[in-house]
């Protein structure tokens, strides 16, 4: 990579993506899965593995969650070779998006007769659930965490192997039922896809890719321990391979001084005064807004590997990252009130919709912010791991202090249920883990 | 000792304090930001008899059925049956663990002496013994007495057996009356088993690091034996009890910043119930109601089920018209108000809300309009 | 969010008496629903002790296990629990109904009836479950022999608790969960666990307010507990001692001596769970008295076509359901459960208004005035064609934390679906430009009132969408990812009883 760097990333990533190809080429195990930290290079190695297929003449579909994500790898696939000819297999109800219309090798079809030729089929995973009677050689399902265990079942017969791929770290799937009826099978229907299957195949082979080429090096550090504490990861860049400056000097305000200290260390942590509030924190929501907004106004400059000669940061570079809708909804109409005009372009989303995306800079609202308690869903490692290692310069976590007291009186009387590993990292840790790291970078608001 | 351990001795006032077992040891962690609690429980003071004298006495729960007594030692016996043999025949059936040879040491009684330091005492030697010779034969220890460190106090634990030389680590076996049916468990009885395994590894943690040997030989996956489905044949399953340790180790560190909770207090204050020589307390109720309410607490609607003073803080915190007494959901949906006064206030328009409460006082009026629109219209 | 219910306790609180939530029913109350209360050992779900079952107030009967150790007893005592609920299942199986012919369906029979089961509380619910377990694979041959009745029980126990599982099912209900929907207390929902107390605060005797009738009922001595645990202190105090007496005349081989001890064990359990007897009948009255949505009925018709596909299934001679559910059982169970829940959750907004409010309070529904329409707007597709597209604008002051983008249903308008084009906000005040996507009609022929008019005031809330139902791989077609076919088990593979 460059000069400083003690080890190769690119040539690390390219061991293992290489290892993977190879027991996808050879007979033998049905399941190869692949564990892909945040940026970790996961759709390169989907593109790769596809391509690869088609090149030797094998038949496979990928499977992704989620239309976008269905979308950015029609993209990249049709990008890579435009040898392919690519099958968009999509519900009724969907309209691709222009960019993908506009690709000469790709069709889109709601029945799978339509693509006979295609060399490569993708669709969500609730659209394979509707195709009967075909199957391929190979699929390659995609953010395969994220994907419940029943839709695995749903589609299993639609392949002989499989090449499973995605981020144990993040946010589990799950249901708006709650009983605990299957806790404890092997094939809960309400876990991931990758834990029962490695339940019922316990010699599948589980390969991890070593580097974050998003995080940067002030992050993947914090990221890896905090949230991958037995697997871990690199960042593929140094110190010095990325700036963010600011075209326009800061006022004397805190916002402007968090995003100083976030310019210079990767992260800042806007604390607002203790209080408890609703959900919906106006004062929150302003700041949060309020930060996003400064990055524009202030004229921000990303310089890194891509962009040696810097680029100035637009709306699409940044995102706020909330744990709840409402405060998402909160948000925007704060942006939308915001003297910056392009500041109700920048996109605010809950870490579920989130995932899988990537930004220069974000700004968070904390998940504990503003509580008078923890609970499960807000102490979820999942959820803070996502809004946490979506950016490539610096997080700006906005919270209300008090929240290292919430840890302290949480009384972590989580049941315990027979035949369920203990889930790490814990989430009481994890945000301990990156709390402590934060008050190194805070920034009290009056 | 301490000048925090005289301070919380002084608080407890004249009565011995309270034996610790793993159970209440567990059920420390129960509500971690509570001061009164948090003082009560490591100066060993006797909440149940507290609770009594100040006019809420808990019901029912302290004492338990003599049939779930009954039933529970029943089971322990049957399970130590013929020296343990039943239950080495379980633990290899059921969790395959490789158990060539095991030999069997009752701990209960040391040549007739049923002391707790001699006890103790001969545990320890044994347990170091073993722990230095991993390669000889594997034993279950039946009744062993162990200590841990519980805020000023050394509290002398009692697993039901520790069992060694499986893969040459010590497990803790917990034996417990409550069902598996279908491989499941009620959660929160698995939960308590649980957090009392900890106490127990975390025990025979510092029992090692005392001698300095690796905590490692101690495993986290404690062994829980049940009945099983509806007859009274017993079943073994692992329990994988990190979480709880790590913890528990957390909670019993925080018990020695109790000094901050101290230097609160006002001068003199105690929870003494200054007993008359026949055993009746001298200390008026009321009094002892002013010491509890003066260290603040942290009452909410599950303190019912896991303290013994639940019942005098619930009154306290509704004299005072707190949120807290609805229950969690009406604290989070109101987040910022802890009166409930206040809040109703707010909601009716009576009062002007401050800047902080303007988010939330919109809307309790606009909640209050739709319930008034709904009951207008109903006939 | 549930403001509306939070304020309501807040009222509570500060009144002494319970405050009404929701006025309509969403579940079928039975003409005559078999009330069963039990209980058992401390706690310990193998040791029944006592049921008091019923169909009326009048109607009561008492099922006593003198000596809870002793399995002839408990058999006697299991076998006597068969025999009533059998009954009353058979009593729903007389009248039947005929549903004609569909595209999708052949004309089929249904009872016209259905069996109601209904406990003091959940724990109550979950104890039917597991009886149900402990009692569906006993043997009525072997060493030790039971009445077919028993298995027949388990099997019908462990249908109703699953049924309950089902929402908006009305086959097995609790009823602290039923008036939890319609009232709130002025104390926190793990209080309301115990019916006494929800009681009290719903109507506390006169002179008392609710909070104080409610601690009343914390005394175990003035109010035994619902169960199914007993009192620790009545099983120390009274049960104990009264079996030993038992065992001691047993013991003894004195007949008149058992007899007389099981009649005083008898009429001290009655003491216990009489007074839960007539919270029950109280508690039913009240809800009785609430209007009863379409919804209700309904879902008590899919309850009766559940009833009668089991009732077939038992006539020809179903075995006991399995232990655990399947890779396949258990996610196809899965699927029915969250379409159920979604079509529950958005039937119930539909019928309800109180549901509808507190939509509106979290942001998830809203209402307000026409302000604006264009009712005969048209766009063209992609394909070319024209077709129509109404607009119009509801001005609101409700928290709207709706995406433009969402669909939207309407209760007064079932059968259209809406969209939000536009959401533009002026302080607490929104103006949102609604779309119909559904139910408008064609640019030739246009349906009347598709688009409200101005003035009119409406509501609307999220679409949960149509959830299509998946369809699961038979078990003997389980992939490998879930470990394929599962090894054939003896389904009725009794176990040891308790001796």
């Amino acid at each position: 990579m460059t000069a400083g760097c003690r080890y190769d990333p690119a040539s690390e990533t390219d061991q293992v993506i290489a290892a993977v190809l190879a027991g996808m080429s050879k007979p033998g195990q049905r399941g190869i899965i692949v564990d892909s930290p945040p940026g970790a290079g996961k759709t390169t190695l989907v593109v790769r593995a596809a391509t690869e297929l088609a090149a030797s003449g094998e038949s496979c579909i990928i499977v992704a969650q989620t239309n976008n994500q269905v979308d950015d790898l029609t993209t990249r696939l049709a990008r890579q070779d435009q040898g392919l000819h690519l099958g968009r297999l999509s519900a009724t109800d969907y309209i691709p998006p222009a960019g993908l219309l506009a690709l000469p090798a790709v069709t889109v079809a709601t029945r799978i007769d339509d693509l006979g030729s295609a060399h490569v089929i993708l669709a969500t995973a609730a659209k394979w659930a509707t195709v009967k009677d075909r199957s391929w050689g190979w699929a390659i399902i995609d953010e395969a965490y994220q994907m419940r265990s029943d839709m695995l079942l749903l589609i299993a017969a639609r392949f002989d192997r499989a090449l499973l791929v995605g981020d144990p770290g993040q946010l589990d799937p799950f249901s708006i039922i709650e009983t605990p009826r299957w806790i404890g099978l092997p094939y809960d229907p309400m876990q991931n896809a990758v834990t029962v299957l490695q339940a019922h195949n316990p010699d599948l082979p589980v390969h991890r890719l070593p580097v974050s080429w998003r995080l940067p090096a002030s992050a993947a550090p914090v990221v890896s321990s905090a949230f991958y504490p037995f697997s871990g990861f690199r960042p593929a860049t140094t110190p010095g391979d990325r700036h963010l400056e600011f075209a326009a000097a800061g006022i004397r305000s805190s916002a402007d001084a968090a995003l100083d200290v976030a310019a210079r260390s990767g992260w800042a942590l806007h604390e607002l005064p203790a209080r408890h509030t609703t959900r919906t924190d106006g004062e929150a929501a302003d700041a949060a807004a309020s930060l996003a907004a400064r990055l524009l106004t202030r004229r921000a400059v990303g310089t890194c590997e891509r962009h040696p000669a810097g680029r100035p940061l637009g709306p699409q570079n940044i995102a706020i990252g909330v744990a709840h809708r409402d405060q998402a909804d909160q948000i925007r109409q704060a942006l939308a009130n915001s003297p910056a005009p392009t500041a109700e372009m920048i996109r605010v989303d809950t870490a579920n919709r989130l995932q899988g995306a990537e930004f220069d800079v974000t700004i968070v609202l904390h998940p504990l912010s503003g509580r008078s308690d923890a609970t499960a869903f807000h102490l979820e490692a999942g959820r803070l791991c996502v809004l946490a290692s979506r950016h490539r310069h610096a997080c700006i976590i906005v919270a209300r202090a008090g929240i290292a007291d919430i840890l302290d009186a949480h009384p972590s009387d989580e049941p315990i249920h027979l035949g369920v590993r203990a889930k790490f990292p814990d989430g009481w840790e994890a945000n301990h883990a990156l709390l402590a790291h934060l008050s190194n970078h805070r920034i009290p608001a009056p | 000792m301490t000048s925090a351990d005289s301070r919380l001795d002084r608080l407890r006032g004249s009565t011995p304090p309270l034996s610790h077992t793993a159970r209440t040891v567990a059920a420390l962690t129960a509500n971690p930001g509570c001061a009164r609690r948090a003082l009560m429980d490591a100066a060993g003071a006797d909440k149940a008899v507290i609770a009594a004298h100040v006019g809420f006495p808990q019901a029912s729960g302290a004492s338990q059925s003599p049939f779930a007594l009954a039933r529970g030692a029943i089971f322990e016996t049957q399970v130590k049956t013929g020296g343990g043999a039943d239950l080495i025949r379980l633990l290899r059936d059921r969790l395959r663990l490789a158990l060539p040879e095991v030999s069997y040491s009752d701990l209960e009684s040391v040549g007739g002496n049923t002391d707790r330091d001699v006890r103790y005492q001969r545990t320890r030697a044994l347990l170091l013994r073993a722990a230095r010779h991993p390669d000889q034969a594997g034993t279950l220890y039946d009744h062993p007495l162990l200590k841990l460190q519980v805020g000023g106090h050394l509290a002398y634990l009692e697993p039901d057996v520790v069992a060694f030389q499986i893969g040459g680590k010590f497990h803790v076996i917990e034996i417990k009356s409550f069902a598996v049916i279908d491989g499941q468990a009620d959660e929160e009885s698995v939960a308590a088993a649980a957090m009392q395994a900890a106490a127990y590894i975390l025990a025979l943690q510092d029992l090692l690091t005392a001698e300095s040997l690796p905590t490692g030989a101690v495993s986290t996956d404690a062994i829980l034996v049940t009945p099983e489905n509806f007859s009274r044949q017993a079943t073994a399953t692992f329990i994988d009890v990190r979480k709880q340790v790590s913890t528990l180790r957390r909670q019993l560190a925080r018990m020695t910043r109790i000094d901050l909770l101290l230097d609160a207090l006002p001068a003199g204050l105690t929870f003494d119930l200054a007993p008359e020589p026949d055993g009746n307390p001298s200390r008026s109720p009321g009094d002892l109601a002013g010491a509890l309410e003066a260290v603040p607490a942290r009452y909410q609607p599950r303190c019912l089920q896991t303290c013994e003073l639940a019942g005098f803080c619930r009154d306290e915190a509704r004299a005072a018209g707190a949120l807290t007494v609805l229950g969690s959901v009406v604290r989070d949906d109101l987040g910022g108000l802890d009166s409930i006064s206040t809040a109703l206030a707010l909601a009716s328009g009576s009062r002007e809300p401050s800047a902080d409460q303007a988010d939330i006082a919109r809307a309790l009026r606009h909640a209050r309009n739709l319930s008034n629109t709904l009951s207008g219209g109903a006939a | 969010m549930t403001l509306l219910t939070s304020l309501a306790r807040l009222e509570a609180a500060a009144s002494g008496r319970a405050r009404p939530l929701s006025q309509v029913r969403h579940r079928r109350l039975a003409g005559q629903p078999l009330v069963i209360i039990p209980l058992t050992l401390a706690g310990d779900p193998d040791t029944p002790v006592a049921a008091m079952t019923g169909t009326s107030r009048a109607d009561q009967h008492l099922l006593a296990v003198p000596q809870p150790r002793d399995r002839d007893l408990r058999l006697g005592f299991l076998t006597g629990l068969a025999q009533i609920v059998l009954g009353y299942i058979a009593s729903r199986q007389h009248a039947t109904e005929v549903l004609p012919a569909t595209r999708n369906h052949e004309e089929r029979r249904r009872y016209a009836d259905a069996p109601q089961i209904l406990v003091p509380n959940r724990a109550a619910r979950d104890y039917l479950g597991l009886l149900g377990r402990s009692t569906r694979f006993q043997r009525t041959d072997g060493p030790f022999p039971v009445d077919p009745a028993v298995p027949a029980l388990g099997k019908w126990l462990t249908f109703f608790a699953d049924s309950a599982d089902q929402p908006g099912s009305a086959l097995l209900a609790d009823l602290t969960s039923l008036l939890a929907e319609h009232w709130a207390s002025g104390q926190s929902p793990l209080e309301d666990a115990s019916l006494a107390a929800q009681l009290a605060w719903i109507d506390p005797p006169p002179g008392m307010t609710g909070l104080q009738a409610a601690l009343a009922t914390e005394d175990p001595l003035r109010c035994p507990p619902a169960g199914p645990a007993t009192d620790p202190g009545f099983d120390q105090a009274i049960l104990e001692p009264l079996v030993r007496n038992y065992d001691r005349a047993a013991q003894a081989g004195s007949q008149a001596g058992t007899d007389r001890a099981a009649a005083e064990i008898t009429s001290a359990l009655r003491g216990q769970l009489e007074p839960t007897w007539n919270a029950v009948g109280d508690a039913m009255s009240l809800l009785r008295a609430l209007p009863e949505t379409a919804g209700a009925a309904r879902r008590w018709a899919t309850d009766r076509d559940s009833f009668t596909r089991f009732s077939s299934y038992i006539g020809d001679g179903g075995l006991p359901q399995p232990r655990r559910d399947h890779a396949a059982t258990a996610a196809a169970r899965l699927d029915r459960l969250e379409r159920a829940q979604a079509a529950y959750d958005a039937e119930r907004a539909l019928e309800d208004p109180f549901i509808l409010a507190e939509l509106r309070t979290a942001g998830e529904a809203f209402a307000g005035e026409v302000v604006s329409a264009q009712p005969s707007r048209t766009t063209t597709t992609t394909a070319g064609r024209t077709i129509l597209r109404p607009r119009f604008t509801v001005r609101t002051d409700d928290p709207v934390r709706i995406e433009p983008g969402r669909v939207l249903i309407c209760p007064t308008r079932p059968g259209q679906r809406i969209r939000i084009a536009d959401l533009p906000r002026t302080g607490t005040d929104a103006e949102v430009v609604l779309e119909v996507i559904q139910g408008m009609g064609t640019p030739a022929k246009p349906k009347p009132g598709a688009v409200p008019p101005l003035g009119e005031l409406v509501s609307y809330t999220i679409d949960p969408g149509y959830w299509a139902q998946r369809d699961f791989p038979p078990v003997d077609q389980t992939p490998w990812t879930h470990g394929g076919p599962p090894v054939r088990q003896r389904a009725d593979q009794a176990e040891e009883p308790q001796s």
